[in-house]
């Protein structure tokens, strides 16, 4: 009886495990590594590299400076409506990426909410790098957030009342004592982040487009090349993966680096975890 | 040298804290049960409770007067709070931790505390009185104008807790700093300090010296506090000046204190004799009673007699043949019986 439940355990385990390596093994085993990188050779995929990599930084800088700070206050003050903001940060994770990209066009396209405040201005944003770059933060922001929010409260609040009796004001304990503490988790969440910024696809489509060298980044990329040049998209696809994997195998490794004795037990159950 | 006033009230979840109190140069020590708040107390002091009205103040400086609109951040009040899990920066050494508040100062201190040894060591490969003494250092380190310490030894292990004991209480008479202690452990409060305040239910039952706080319990809870005996029974004034108190567990016993009514009898261990035989002296309280059990404690061993527990030397107790099951008589003289009222 036990025998030919734990079979059919395993056989579940194996047929998981062999669906989800599949596709990733094929990206590899179609064409030789050697043959794959030889193509990112290709004016497209230097665009797209390129577009990424700013289009990402500067979204991960923005979310860093103004969510760090943001998750420190969710993290440690209790004050009505606490509840609906951690639920709203969370929402875009949830979000189908059309309607992300559908709601960036509602309230900063052309005739959006803010679009003739920003018409007034000179600005225009739909179709540009601001537009990558605000598309990414919207889907990105919330894995940052919430393990920053997790990291905050997992930093003993008896930690930061012993620093405010040794003379530092609140600023400097948020400098000297809970940021540092939650600095494992800040650099998971901001990881985890920025390898869902780098794939960002169907916002960024419908709200910034596809423009080689302007808007199109790797993920928009491989879709532009997959009629004309399936070995191209196929590198630029595997690129990602490795990308994918070292973010993972960060994740798992940075906090051990990092993780300090700590003395006393955390006080304040996390409200969120990842 | 400064003076500590404070006359505070923090309303808490059962009951309001009301507390005033003057710590000059003679350390005081908060102590009571748990939940009584000690621990609120000292918070307020330092600055780290929402809510605590009233006056705290450090010689001429206001840290909180509620009428005059004054309440300083914890920041702006200068205490050195040792934390009850000491709550040491794990992220920093030992030498960092202590010159958080004043890099200057660090060298200096560690030296005194004897942790010099330590100064590059994180917080949590060290020992528990280690750690015991980089947080009196890094407290120290402010050059505070109080000092606060919550259960300064209840992390520790009761090998190491007497060694700190001896060398807080020197250290706490070295400073010349108004310091206020909160312990739920008698021996402790009188141990380090001079003055012992004894917190019940958000109250100041009684506040004196540890030996006034032994011999003259104002109260039920101060008097079992103290390690007395506690029997309740009905007092009624006799000739003689004598008090006779009826046992709810039937019998008698006679007092020197004049209460009447409801009371509680106080006697300490130490007051007690323990035989087979009463003894034929003047000694006016007799209880009968087998031995219920014996716990050695040192070169003196406690006995627990019906309602009462004595203490005589291991020596006494083995030539008079005391063990488990005998039947033996506790007696103790009427001056030796304090009354105190019971509600």
């Amino acid at each position: 009886m036990s025998r030919r439940f734990d079979a059919v355990l395993v056989a579940a385990c194996a047929l998981a495990l062999a669906f989800l390596a599949l596709p990733l093994a094929a990206v590899f085993l179609r064409v030789s590594p050697v043959e794959l990188f030889a193509q990112l050779g290709n004016p497209a995929a230097v665009d797209a590299l390129l577009v990424s990599l700013k289009t990402s930084l500067i979204a991960s800088g923005l979310v860093l400076c103004v969510g760090t700070p943001a998750a420190y206050l969710l993290a440690t003050r209790r004050f009505r409506g606490r509840a609906v903001a951690l639920t709203l940060i969370e929402l875009p994770l949830v979000l189908p990426p059309a309607v992300a990209g559908i709601a960036l066009l509602a309230a900063f396209g052309r005739r959006g909410l803010l679009g003739g405040t920003l018409d007034a201005l000179g600005v225009s944003i739909p179709f540009t790098q601001a537009a990558v770059v605000l598309a990414v933060v919207l889907v990105a922001s919330p894995f940052y957030l919430r393990a920053a929010i997790a990291a905050f409260e997992s930093v003993d609040t008896g930690l930061l009342e012993a620093s405010r009796t040794l003379g530092a004001s609140p600023a400097r304990t948020f400098r000297r004592v809970a940021l540092p503490l939650a600095a494992p988790g800040l650099g998971a969440g901001a990881t985890l982040a920025f390898a869902r910024g780098l794939g960002e696809f169907g916002a960024t489509i419908m709200f910034a487009g596809s423009l080689q060298g302007r808007t199109q980044t790797l993920p928009l990329m491989i879709y532009a090349q997959l009629d004309r040049d399936f070995d191209v998209a196929l590198a630029v696809g595997a690129l990602l993966v490795l990308v994918s994997l070292a973010v993972l195998l960060a994740v798992k490794l940075l906090p051990s680096w990092t993780r300090f004795t700590s003395i006393s037990p955390s006080r304040s159950a996390p409200s969120t975890s990842l | 040298m400064d003076t500590l006033h404070l006359d505070l009230t923090v309303p808490l979840r059962a009951f309001d804290l009301a507390l005033a109190l003057e710590v000059g140069d003679e350390p005081v020590a908060l102590a009571g049960p748990s939940g009584a708040g000690k621990t609120t107390a000292l918070r307020a002091v330092a600055g780290l409770t929402a809510g605590a009205r009233g006056r705290v103040a450090a010689g001429d400086e206001i840290w909180l007067d509620t009428d005059a609109g004054i309440d300083r951040p914890p920041e702006q009040r200068s205490v050195g709070f040792v934390f009850q899990d000491y709550a040491l920066f794990p992220h920093l050494t030992v030498e960092q931790n202590v010159g958080f508040a004043d890099r200057g100062r660090a060298g200096e201190l560690l030296e005194r505390l004897g942790i010099a040894h330590l100064a590059s060591a994180r917080p949590g490969s060290l020992s528990g009185g280690e750690r015991q003494r980089v947080a009196l250092a890094r407290a120290l380190a402010r050059a505070p104008r109080v000092l606060l310490l919550d259960e300064p030894t209840a992390a520790l292990d009761a090998h190491t807790r007497a060694a700190v004991r001896v060398e807080l209480h020197d250290l706490l008479r070295e400073l010349r700093l108004p310091a206020l202690l909160v312990t739920h452990s008698f021996e402790e409060a009188a141990a380090l300090a001079g003055r012992v305040g004894v917190l019940v239910g958000g109250k100041l039952v009684q506040l004196g010296a540890p030996a006034d706080l032994v011999a003259r319990p104002a109260d039920p809870f101060v008097a079992s506090f103290t390690g007395g005996n506690l029997i309740p029974g009905i007092a009624s004034r006799r000739e003689g000046g004598l008090t006779e108190i009826v046992l709810e567990t039937g019998g008698f016993l006679y007092s020197t204190d004049g209460l009447e009514g409801r009371v509680g009898v106080v006697v300490h261990p130490w007051e007690v004799s323990v035989a087979r035989e009463p003894p034929g002296d003047s000694t006016l309280n007799h209880v009968r009673a087998p031995i219920v059990a014996m716990t050695p404690a040192g070169n003196r061993v406690r006995i627990r007699v019906g309602p009462l527990v004595a203490e005589l030397t291991a020596a006494s107790a083995e030539r008079l043949g005391l063990e488990p099951g005998v039947v033996a008589v506790a007696s103790f003289k009427a001056t030796a019986a304090r009354l105190v009222p019971l509600a």
